[in-house]
């Protein structure tokens, strides 16, 4: 990738999560607060105590509130290795000072710790005073504790979807889907309840439920386009704990109920057949998928079909 | 088994390049009358079928099938390619028949994903 801004889309595609959260994350996000800091007057005695006191690696040395080095267990060792754990944390510090802004980015950071081979940075603010200490671990469990947030959200979306609508108060909420369905249009059929199915997975229905709605929704639906003078409507209400499907259409009637709810049993004209439809199981596989089914109909008025899912029993 | 391995197995050629392969088919489901399918298929399976119309895909979608595999030398127009695209359903065409296919895949080890019916409904 180069230094630019610009992404490519491909480059796009490949950011995972965690570096995405480099860029989001600031620095004074994953810092250690507490930091531990050494005077450069101290013995380097005195440091290797505090350092095994506070179990750290490393701290700051600070002189009249500025950072004026930074003392690590390496420099302990070349103390030691000189036998020289009496001299001063100024004589065996490192003066090289890099240092990061609480501001920045954490994979500013991330760059410099690939870069230099530090093991932690002092991090300032815009007045370049210490305000924490950044190693790689605190990087990885700022990471970490920001990826487990990340699934909570998601944890807490998925429970609020899995409880349609249970956060909104009324006395009866409900949301009601329409469809238009035209007679003989083979060539969208289906295409209502695939959008019935969708919505529903959108709000969050378990699968199973709208698979099942979803199947007697397309039944209903090549129904209205086979069956019916004129097609008809399809009418979905999705409420807190059940869902009411209706399809509705203006004649000709269904002629005997009892038969039309015969396993193979079907009206069906031959064009309709080789189109893949009148297996004679519309109704019956409709009756399978709810936990309610209701038909009116007339010669007059027509077919209502009223079909009813509990979200709270799961079926089967 | 892999949607690769299906399609392979079955003598397949893949039309939907673009399309998701990654995901696992557990079963398979033979037949023409989208009804059947919808009344007897589990969800996962691969749908075998000699019925080449745009319903196929929807009814796939509807029963969260994974993958279409068109027998007996059926091939599907661009409607029905470009709706299985839009949905990113994988389709497959075989010169083989449906049995053909579905012998083959029990063999290799595709369980039958089409749940048994009653003959004799109580009611």
């Amino acid at each position: 990738m180069s230094d630019q801004a610009t992404l490519s889309d491909n480059d796009a595609g490949m950011i995972t999560r965690v570096e995405e959260l480099g860029y989001e994350l600031k620095i004074s996000q994953v810092m250690t607060t507490n930091v531990v800091t050494f005077s450069p007057d101290m013995t380097m005695l005195e440091a290797l105590n505090l350092m095994q006191h506070h179990r750290i690696s490393g701290a700051p040395v600070i002189m009249n509130g500025e950072v004026v080095g930074i003392i690590s267990t390496e420099d302990l060792i070349r103390a030691l290795r000189d036998g020289r754990i009496d001299r001063k944390v100024s004589d065996y510090m490192s003066k090289n000072l890099i240092t990061a802004k609480a501001t920045d980015k954490v994979v500013e950071a991330l760059r410099i710790f690939a870069k230099k081979n530090v093991g932690r940075l002092p991090i300032l603010d815009e007045n370049n005073k210490l305000v924490g200490l950044l190693t790689k671990g605190d990087i990885t469990n700022g990471l970490l504790t920001a990826l487990q947030r990340d699934y909570q959200a998601e944890e807490v979306i998925r429970y609020r979807a899995s409880h349609l609508f249970e956060d909104i108060e009324s006395d009866r909420t409900s949301l009601i889907l329409r469809y238009r369905i035209i007679k003989d249009d083979f060539l969208h059929g289906g295409a209502a309840s695939n959008n019935i199915k969708r919505a529903l997975l959108r709000l969050g229905a378990d699968r199973q439920v709208a698979r099942r709605c979803g199947i007697a929704a397309y039944e209903a639906e090549m129904n209205l386009i086979i069956h019916t003078n004129n097609g008809g409507f399809l009418r979905v209400e999705i409420e807190p704990h059940k869902i009411t499907m209706e399809a509705y259409d203006d004649g000709p009637g269904i002629d005997d109920v009892e038969k039309a709810l015969t396993p193979g049993f079907s009206t069906a004209s031959e064009e309709v057949r080789n189109k893949g439809f009148g297996a004679g199981m519309g109704l019956v596989n409709i009756r399978s998928c709810v936990d309610e089914m209701t038909i009116k109909t007339s010669k007059e008025s027509g077919t209502n079909l009223y079909m009813t899912i509990y979200l709270d029993k799961p079926k089967n | 088994m892999k949607i690769t391995e299906v399609i392979a197995i079955s003598n397949g050629t893949l039309l939907t390049p673009d399309v998701n392969l990654d995901r696992e088919i557990q079963g398979g489901f033979a037949g023409d009358l989208m009804s059947d399918v919808l009344a007897s298929v589990q969800a996962e399976a691969v749908l075998i079928t000699g019925l080449c119309n745009p319903q196929v895909v929807r009814t796939a979608l509807i029963a969260d099938v994974r993958l279409i595999i068109f027998g007996r030398g059926k091939k599907p127009g661009e409607d029905i390619l470009n709706l299985a695209i839009d949905e990113n359903l994988p389709i497959a065409a075989s010169p083989l028949g449906l049995y053909e296919i579905s012998g083959r895949l029990t063999q290799a080890g595709l369980p039958s994903y089409e749940m048994e019916m009653n003959l004799f409904p109580k009611d």
